[in-house]
């Protein structure tokens, strides 16, 4: 079975000054797919998501993803206004924290609409009751639709930032430690969330994240990172259960068990 | 007809890279068929490697070498994707614990391998009730998520899920193990429909009782062990 993938990476090198951000990096991801990428802070993973939704610019490498007009392109060597379309439409980024991904001042139905309107949806309308039930799905009460999410706990504004980014249909979904910072019962509910969402949307994403339980819950697959190189790859349990490189090992031994 | 399950010149060793770069060889030259219809137990004494064996069958485990195929698809070669797909199609496990997700309700904690392979919500549910029925859950309990149940009904909602889909190929890790009479009686008669059904089942019984009566023949893993053989 040869299906196109929907994002391929390679050999992805990043460097800030000659030190290493990361190196070397290949992979494809299909679609559907969930990918982890674990490693310490500083290993490299967040600098290589960056550079995969366009946020940084690599030193070398290419970031194929599978346009639905004319199939697989560079998405480094596309043009800005492009990528920025891309990154309103098919791509969506979750940050760790959702103060970097929300409008603070504007309304939580706003914040949800604002994405819509930036694929031309103009019917007021149609747009609150989008943005109302996408409230819904992500279980904030919608009465809180007007709202600013200022006003909302860090969990709500997880989710609401989830929203935000979901609402437009996208088809890749970059995650940055999108559960830290949360207590572990909000993290359950989002965790929760998410892989219904997944599920239902058909969606593929990269999650970056330091929590080896979050990805045993939400990944398929995994990488590890350790200094700015891809020390393994595999099927997630497979990974998890039987490391096969020493860094993995620390890693996986490293967590203390509840 | 070519067995389900095929097993060729497998080894396996476990590198310890933090302790010294210790190699500890746990299985060489395994090697062994299970075919449709056929139920067969893993024996040898505890830390023979019987449950190496199991996890290396599902691709929870890697081989150093050797070849692992299940309906055709050598599970130790295989992308990451084709093995998810193995295992939403063909390859069920039934293992000791049941992980899942905080939040989520028994009743679709059951439905969901149904549901991953294109069953309809409606048919995928009545499956589930009447499998939580049968292994008697109690009705009450299927709203809520197993996560805070007993031990044996935990155990009872992972064998739920593990025969909600009918797969080719099953591997079973002590499916009668903390279950009381009438459930073990249960688990068992879901076996033998399995078999009946056409699955290739490789399974671990403690219960020596429960392993004469499912199990057409046994495969002593020691002989695959080189730490016990010598």
């Amino acid at each position: 079975m040869s299906v196109t993938p929907l994002l391929e990476v390679q050999d992805l090198t990043k460097t800030y000054n000659g030190r290493i951000g990361c190196q070397n990096v290949s992979f494809r991801l299909y679609p559907g797919e969930v990918m982890g990428i674990v490693g310490e802070s500083g290993s490299g993973k967040s600098t290589l998501l960056n550079c995969m939704a366009g946020h940084l610019a690599p030193d070398s490498g290419k970031v194929l993803f599978d346009t639905r007009v004319d199939g697989p392109r560079d998405t480094l060597a596309m043009s800005e206004p492009e990528r920025r379309m891309l990154g309103r439409t098919d791509w969506a980024f979750v940050h760790q924290n959702p103060r970097d991904g929300l409008r603070m001042r504007i309304s939580a139905g706003g914040n949800v609409g604002e994405r819509l309107m930036a694929v031309g949806a103009r019917h007021y309308g149609t747009i609150r009751d989008a943005a109302g039930d996408w409230l819904e799905r992500v279980e904030i009460a919608t009465d809180r639709i007007d709202d600013r999410p200022a006003q909302f706990s860090g969990g709500m504004q997880q989710r609401l930032q989830i929203a935000r980014n979901l609402v437009s249909g996208p088809r890749l979904v970059f995650m940055d430690e999108p559960t830290g910072g949360l207590d572990v019962s909000v993290q359950a509910r989002l965790l929760d969330l998410l892989r219904g969402l997944v599920r239902t949307m058909g969606l593929s994403a990269i999650i970056v994240t330091h929590d080896l339980a979050v990805v045993r819950l939400l990944a398929d697959r995994l990488m590890v990172m350790k200094s700015g190189d891809v020390v393994e790859t595999g099927l997630t349990d497979q990974v998890l259960d039987d490391p096969q490189h020493g860094y993995t090992q620390l890693l996986v031994s490293s967590v203390l068990q509840v | 007809m070519s067995p389900i399950i095929k097993v060729e010149d497998l080894a396996k060793n476990f590198t310890l890279h933090n302790q010294g770069g210790t190699v500890i060889p746990v299985i060489e030259d395994g090697a062994f068929a299970v075919e449709a219809g056929e139920c067969v137990a893993l024996t040898g004494v505890s830390g023979a490697g019987k449950s190496t064996v199991m996890r290396i069958l599902y691709g929870n485990y890697l081989a150093q070498s050797g070849k692992v195929e299940i309906a055709g698809v050598d599970i130790t070669k295989a992308e990451p994707r084709d093995v998810l797909a193995l295992r939403r199609e063909t390859l069920g496990y039934v293992s000791q614990f049941l992980r899942v997700v905080p939040r989520v309700a028994t009743l679709d904690v059951v439905s969901e391998p149904l549901l991953a392979v294109g069953k309809s919500e409606e048919e995928a549910r009545e499956r589930a009730r009447d499998l939580l029925t049968r292994l008697r859950i109690p009705e009450r309990l299927w709203s809520l998520s197993p996560t805070t149940f007993s031990g044996g009904e935990q155990q009872r909602v992972n064998i739920a899920r593990g025969f909600a889909h009918t797969y080719p190929a099953l591997l079973l890790d002590e499916p009668t193990a903390s279950l009381d009479k009438e459930n073990r009686e249960t688990v068992l008669s879901l076996i033998e429909e399995a078999k009946a059904g056409g699955a290739a089942i490789v399974g671990i019984f403690h219960d020596v009782a429960a392993r004469e009566r499912v199990c057409d023949r046994e495969i002593d893993v020691t002989q695959f062990t080189p730490s016990l053989a010598a």
